[in-house]
C-alpha cells in the first residue's frame, strides 16, 4: 500500500484538521511530523476531504502545512504474552521502557512496543497439523508467571482455516513465526504469539454470554454480604472527593478474588499509582502466595498527561481484561475515575463545536458510558471452559452531588451502586458506602433474607436518628431507643472495617457469615434493659466485643476467646432470642 | 529569519488574528503597539488566520501594528541568578534588575513519566503546629489552603515562606492586591528568605493573560530547581484567580462552558500544574501550596470542587485559623509514624478532646447548664486555641508535642484523654 498522506490545515488545542488525498477511515491512527517527531493521532470525524484528528500528545509546535501519514490501522492494543506485571500509559506504551529511553520525563513522540520483542516464552503446541480452526480457537501455551497464556488465531480473522504448520515446543519471541495457516483458498497466513486488536471494538470470540451469578468475594464485609459484585457484573462507586473511593478501589484491588486485575489510572494522581507500584510488588497474592504485581496490569493515564488518550485507556484496558477473560480467567477491571474519562469526551466534544448536552457533556455520553460497561460479562467459550471481565468504575462526581450526568448515565448501566458519602468519611467511618443508599442486584455471600433483616435494621435506626432530632433522647420510647443503638452497632461492628489493620482489612466470607449469624442472634434479641442510660452502657460493650473479635485471627484461641466474651455478656444482659431472627437463623428465610 | 507582519484582520477582547504562514502553535510573537511592546501566543491557526492572545490585553491595538514571530514557545530563564528576584507574568523583570535572557527553558513541558516518581515520605517541617503536628505536610504533596476572601492566608502564606525546611521557595502571585504584592516583598526581605525566594507575581492590574502564564512559569522554574537537587517549595496565591482567568478567556474565544461559566477542561487544566509536584527518584522534590478562595465559602465551587480531587488533602482557613476538622493531609500517615513515638497519639487525642469541647461550646450556648467535666473541656478549648491553633505560633514538633502534653495534663487527668497508658506514663509532665 502506498504511503497515504495529509497536510495540517488547522490547529485548535489538540485537534486538528487535516487535508488528504487518498481514502481515510474513521478512528484510523495518523501521525503528524512536527521537526522530525512523529506525534500520534486518530481521526474522529471526516468532512469531505478533511479529517478532524485528536492528537494523542501535547501539539505546540505544529504548523500549518505539516505532513500527515494515516496509517490504515485503528487504535489496537498489542495482545501476547508479557501484558502481565507491566505498567502502560493509555496507548499501552510500557513506561519503564520509555523511561529508560527519555529520563524524567514523557517526552512527546516517544512510542514503544507493548510487548518485550526479545523475551523468549517457552511455547507448547496443543493444535496439530489438519486441524480446522477459527478465530479465537487456541493453538499453544506459554507459561506467563504462574499463569498458562494461551496463543490464539488472532481474533479478527473470519472464516475456517486449516493448519499446515506449527512449531515444535521450545522457546521463542512474541514475533516470531510459530505457525501457519491456511485459508480456504489456501493462501498461507503465519502466525506469531501476538497479535493487534482495536482497542474501541470488544472481542466477541465466545459461544455465549451467561448471566452474572457467582459473587466476586472482596472481603470487604459491607460488599459482600450488602452490596456484592457478581463475577463479569458491573458497579460503580461514586463520591465526593476524599470520601476514600481510591482506597476502597485499592483494597478491592489487593483482595478480590480474580485471577487478574487490571487497574486503570485515569486521569487521577500519579501518586497514587506511584504507591500501588510501589507496594504491590511487595504484597502476597492472598489466593497463591505471589506478588500482587504478578498478577496485575497497571494502564495509567494521570491527570497531567494529554486528555485524548485518558478516552484511550478506559479502552485499551477493557481490551487487556477481554484478553485475558478469552483464556478462561476471571479478570477485574478498576476504572478510576470513569468522571475524568468523560470529561476527556466533553473536552473533545467542545473542540468539535458539537452540541452541548447537560452540563456540556456530550449528547452520547450516556451510549458511550453503557458500551464501556457492556463489555463486561460472564461468557462460555469455545472450549467449554468459562471467563469473566467485572467492572468497576469509580465516579467524581462534581460537588459530590449525585444528580449530575456522569453518575447518573453510570447508574442505568451498572448492576450495584456503592454510593459513598461525606458524611460517612467526616464521622471516619469507612468504608464510606452508605447503606441507605446503596444497592445491588447480585447475590451476596450472606442469605439475602439475611442483609434485608441487616438493611431493615439500618432503615429503622436512621428514621429513629432522625426523629430524635427533634424530640431528644427523653422523648423516645425506650424501644425505639435500643433499636437505634443496635443500628448503630451494626455500623460499627459489620459495615465499618479498618483496611490499615492486617485482619480486619480483610474478612473472609465463612467469617462473614459467622460473624453475620452471631450478630442476627445479638441484635434480634431482646434483653433485660431498664433505662437508656443502661441500654447505652449495654450496647457500648457489647460493640467493643465485636470489634476486639473482629481483629483476632479467624478461628484462632483469641478468636474464641473474644466469642467467649460476647457469649458471656449476652448471658449478662439476659438475652432472648426473638422468634423473628430464630427463624432466621433456622433456615434463613424470613417469612 | 524572524518573519513581520503588519496587518491584522481582527481584535476581540484579548485576541487577534493576522494571516500568515509557517506559524507554529502556541509559538511567542512580540507585536509593538504605540504603548509599548507585548508578547503573544498563537492560540489557533485556521488555515493561513492564525489568532494570538496578547499577553497586555487588546486595548490600544491597531490594526497596522506590527506583529513579530519569534519562533519559539514561551520560555523563562533559569539559573541561580533568578533568586532574590521579582518579575512579571511574561517573564519581565518587576524590580530594577536587568532582564534575564541566559538558558531559557520551555514552560508547561511534559509531565514526569509516573515510573520515576519516588512515594512521598519525608516531612516538610513549617514550624507551625497545626500543620507539623496534625495534617504534616510531605515533601512533593500538593495541597490548597481553602478560605474565604478575607482570610489571613497571605500571612499564612508568607509564614510558611519564612520558616518552611526548603532549599528554594518559588511565590506566584495571581491576581494579587498591590498591597499584598508589597507585604510579601518586605515580609520575606525582613524574615531575610529574599535571598532564596523567585517571585513572579501578577496584579490585578496587570492584564488578564499574564495570569495564566503564572503558574507555568513558577512550577517550570521549580521543576529546574529541583533536578538540581534541590527540595522546592512553591506558593500559590490565589488558584481561583487563575481559573477565572481562564474563565475570561475561554468565554470571550466562545468556548462552551461546562459549569457556572467555567471552560470544561477546568480540571485538567488545573491538574496539569498540581501534578508538577514530584519527588524525583535520585533527585529534588517540587511541594505546591496554593490558596484557593471559596467563593461565597462553598466548597461545592467548581475551582475548589476540582481542586480537591486532585490535591491531596486541604487546609481549611477559618476564623483565622487552621480549622482541625475540615483539614486532611492525606500523606500525613506516611511520615507521622516516623517522628516521635507519641506524635500519632496526641495528634488523635487533642482533636478527640477538641472536638467534645466544641460538643460541650454548643450546649453551653444553648443554656444548658455545665458539669465538671464540662468546665474541663471549655479550659482545654480555649487553651488550644490560643496556645496551638492561633497563627503565631511558631513551634518546633517537638516543642508542640510537649506542648500538647503540657495543655492536656493542665486541664484533665491521665485517664480521662483516651491516650495509651504506656504512652501517657512515658510522656505525661511531673508536676
Amino acid at each position: 500500500m502506498s504511503e497515504n498522506l495529509g497536510r495540517v490545515i488547522s490547529v485548535n488545542g489538540n485537534l486538528l484538521s487535516v487535508e488528504f488525498f487518498g481514502n481515510v477511515s474513521m478512528n484510523e491512527i495518523c501521525y503528524v511530523l512536527v521537526d522530525g517527531t512523529a506525534l500520534k493521532g486518530e481521526v474522529i470525524r471526516i468532512k469531505k476531504n478533511v479529517a478532524q484528528v485528536q492528537v494523542y500528545e501535547m501539539t505546540e509546535g505544529i504548523k500549518w502545512g505539516d505532513e500527515v501519514r494515516f496509517t490504515g490501522e485503528m487504535l489496537s492494543a498489542q495482545l501476547g504474552p508479557g501484558l502481565l506485571g507491566q505498567v502502560y500509559d493509555g496507548l499501552q506504551n510500557p513506561l519503564y521502557v520509555l523511561a529508560e529511553r527519555a529520563g524524567w520525563f514523557l517526552e512527546r513522540g516517544n512510542y514503544a512496543d507493548g510487548l518485550n520483542a526479545d523475551k523468549k516464552w517457552e511455547f507448547t503446541p496443543l493444535a496439530k497439523v489438519g486441524d480446522v480452526l477459527k478465530a479465537g480457537d487456541c493453538i499453544g501455551t506459554v507459561p506467563e508467571g504462574r499463569f498458562t497464556h494461551k496463543i490464539f488465531v488472532p481474533f479478527y480473522l473470519l472464516g475456517r482455516y486449516t493448519l499446515s504448520f506449527i512449531n515444535l515446543k521450545g522457546e521463542y519471541t512474541v514475533k516470531e513465526r510459530i505457525a501457519v495457516i491456511c485459508d480456504e483458498r489456501g493462501k498461507e497466513i503465519p502466525l506469531t504469539m501476538c497479535f493487534k486488536w482495536p482497542v474501541k471494538r470488544a472481542i466477541n470470540c465466545y459461544s455465549e454470554r451467561l448471566a452474572p451469578v457467582e459473587t466476586m468475594e472482596t472481603q470487604i464485609r459491607t460488599v459482600d454480604s450488602l452490596f456484592p459484585v457478581a463475577k463479569g457484573g458491573t458497579y460503580c462507586t461514586p463520591g465526593p472527593f476524599g470520601a476514600g473511593k481510591t482506597v476502597l478501589q485499592h483494597t478491592t484491588s489487593r483482595n478480590a478474588d480474580v485471577d487478574i486485575v487490571i487497574i486503570a489510572a485515569c486521569g487521577e494522581r500519579a501518586g497514587e499509582v506511584v504507591e500501588t507500584i510501589t507496594e504491590f510488588p511487595e504484597l502476597k497474592d492472598p489466593k497463591t502466595g505471589g506478588s500482587l504485581m504478578e498478577r496485575t496490569i497497571i494502564i495509567c493515564n494521570t491527570s497531567s498527561m494529554p486528555v485524548a488518550s485518558r478516552e484511550a485507556s478506559v479502552y485499551t484496558s477493557v481490551t487487556l481484561a477481554e484478553y485475558y477473560r478469552q483464556m478462561g480467567m476471571n479478570v477485574l477491571l478498576l476504572a478510576d475515575s470513569t468522571s475524568r474519562w468523560a470529561q476527556a469526551l466533553r473536552e473533545m466534544s467542545g473542540r468539535l463545536e458539537e452540541i452541548p448536552g447537560e452540563e456540556a457533556f456530550p449528547a452520547y455520553l450516556e451510549s458511550y458510558i453503557a458500551a464501556f460497561y457492556e463489555r463486561a460479562g460472564y461468557v462460555r467459550l469455545y472450549d467449554g471452559s468459562t471467563g469473566s471481565v467485572t467492572i468497576g468504575g469509580t465516579v467524581s462526581p462534581a460537588g459530590g452531588n449525585f444528580e449530575e450526568p456522569v453518575t447518573q448515565a453510570t447508574l442505568k448501566v451498572v448492576g450495584a451502586f456503592h454510593g459513598l458519602s461525606r458524611e460517612r468519611s467526616d464521622a471516619r467511618k469507612y468504608p464510606a458506602i452508605d447503606p441507605l443508599i446503596s444497592w445491588s442486584k447480585y447475590k451476596g455471600v450472606t442469605d439475602k433474607a439475611k442483609s434485608d433483616y441487616f438493611k431493615a435494621l439500618l432503615h429503622k435506626g436512621r428514621e429513629i436518628d432522625s426523629m430524635m432530632k427533634v424530640v431528644g433522647e427523653e422523648g423516645t420510647m425506650l424501644s425505639d431507643y435500643v433499636s437505634y443503638l443496635k443500628s448503630e452497632m451494626l455500623d460499627s461492628v459489620y459495615l465499618q472495617q479498618n483496611s490499615f489493620d492486617p485482619v480486619d482489612s480483610h474478612c473472609s466470607s465463612p467469617r462473614q457469615r459467622y460473624l453475620s449469624d452471631k450478630l442476627i442472634a445479638v441484635l434480634g434479641s431482646d434483653y433485660a434493659i431498664s433505662s437508656k442510660e443502661d441500654a447505652r452502657r449495654f450496647f457500648n460493650r457489647m460493640r467493643q466485643r465485636f470489634i476486639d473479635w473482629n481483629y483476632t485471627e479467624f478461628e484462632s484461641e483469641a478468636y474464641k476467646a473474644a466469642q467467649a466474651e460476647i457469649d458471656s455478656l449476652y448471658s449478662e444482659g439476659e438475652g432472648r432470642l426473638k422468634d423473628e431472627a430464630q427463624l432466621l437463623l433456622k433456615d434463613g428465610d424470613l417469612k | 529569519m524572524s518573519k513581520i507582519y503588519n496587518k491584522i484582520e481582527s481584535i476581540v477582547g484579548n485576541v487577534i488574528t493576522v494571516k500568515a504562514t509557517g506559524v507554529r502553535y502556541n509559538e511567542l510573537a512580540q507585536i509593538s503597539t504605540r504603548y509599548g511592546r507585548s508578547l503573544a501566543q498563537v492560540n489557533k491557526i485556521d488555515g493561513e488566520t492564525v489568532s494570538l492572545q496578547v499577553f497586555a490585553g487588546g486595548q490600544g491595538i491597531s490594526t497596522g501594528d506590527e506583529i513579530r514571530f519569534m519562533g519559539h514557545g514561551m520560555r523563562v530563564s533559569f539559573g541561580d541568578d533568578l533568586l532574590g528576584r521579582i518579575f512579571n507574568g511574561s517573564g519581565e523583570p518587576r524590580d530594577k534588575g536587568p532582564a534575564l535572557t541566559d538558558n531559557m527553558k520551555p514552560i508547561g513541558g511534559p509531565s514526569v513519566n509516573p515510573t520515576k516518581r519516588i512515594l512521598a515520605k519525608r516531612m516538610l517541617r513549617t514550624n507551625i503546629p497545626m500543620i507539623d503536628m496534625f495534617n504534616t505536610l510531605v515533601v512533593s504533596q500538593k495541597l490548597p489552603i481553602f478560605s474565604i476572601s478575607g482570610e489571613p492566608y497571605n500571612q499564612l502564606l508568607a509564614r510558611i515562606a519564612l520558616q518552611a525546611e526548603a532549599d528554594v521557595i518559588i511565590l506566584g502571585g495571581m491576581g494579587l492586591k498591590y498591597d499584598d504584592f508589597l507585604y510579601f516583598k518586605e515580609e520575606l526581605s525582613k524574615g531575610g528568605a529574599l535571598s532564596k525566594t523567585v517571585m513572579f507575581i501578577h496584579t490585578a492590574a496587570d492584564p488578564t493573560v499574564e495570569c495564566m502564564m503564572i503558574p507555568d512559569m513558577v512550577l517550570a522554574v521549580a521543576e529546574q530547581f529541583a533536578l538540581q537537587n534541590k527540595d522546592v517549595l512553591v506558593l500559590l496565591t490565589d488558584m481561583t484567580n487563575f481559573a477565572d482567568a481562564m474563565k475570561e478567556i475561554a468565554i470571550t474565544q466562545e468556548q462552551v462552558p461546562s459549569n457556572r461559566g467555567y471552560p470544561g477542561d477546568l480540571y485538567s487544566q488545573l491538574a496539569s500544574r498540581y501534578e508538577k509536584a514530584v519527588d524525583f527518584a535520585d533527585s529534588g522534590s517540587v511541594t505546591v501550596l496554593a490558596v484557593t478562595t471559596m467563593p461565597g465559602d462553598d466548597v461545592t465551587h467548581p475551582v475548589p470542587d476540582n481542586t480537591g480531587y486532585i490535591t491531596e488533602g486541604q487546609y481549611y482557613l477559618k476564623g483565622g485559623r487552621i480549622e482541625p476538622f475540615g483539614s486532611l493531609s492525606r500523606l500525613k500517615q506516611n511520615v507521622n509514624g516516623k517522628t516521635r513515638r507519641d506524635h500519632r497519639a496526641i495528634m488523635d487525642g487533642m482533636i478527640r478532646m477538641y472536638s467534645s469541647y466544641k460538643d460541650t461550646l454548643e450546649k453551653k450556648n444553648m443554656g444548658f447548664s455545665m458539669s465538671g467535666w464540662d468546665e474541663k473541656l471549655l479550659k482545654y478549648g480555649k487553651l488550644f486555641e490560643e496556645k496551638m491553633m492561633d497563627l503565631s505560633v511558631k513551634l518546633s514538633l517537638e516543642e508542640a508535642l510537649d506542648l500538647g502534653w503540657e495543655i492536656l495534663a493542665d486541664c484533665f487527668e491521665k485517664d480521662e484523654t483516651g491516650i495509651k497508658s504506656d504512652l501517657a506514663d512515658e510522656f505525661w509532665p511531673k508536676k
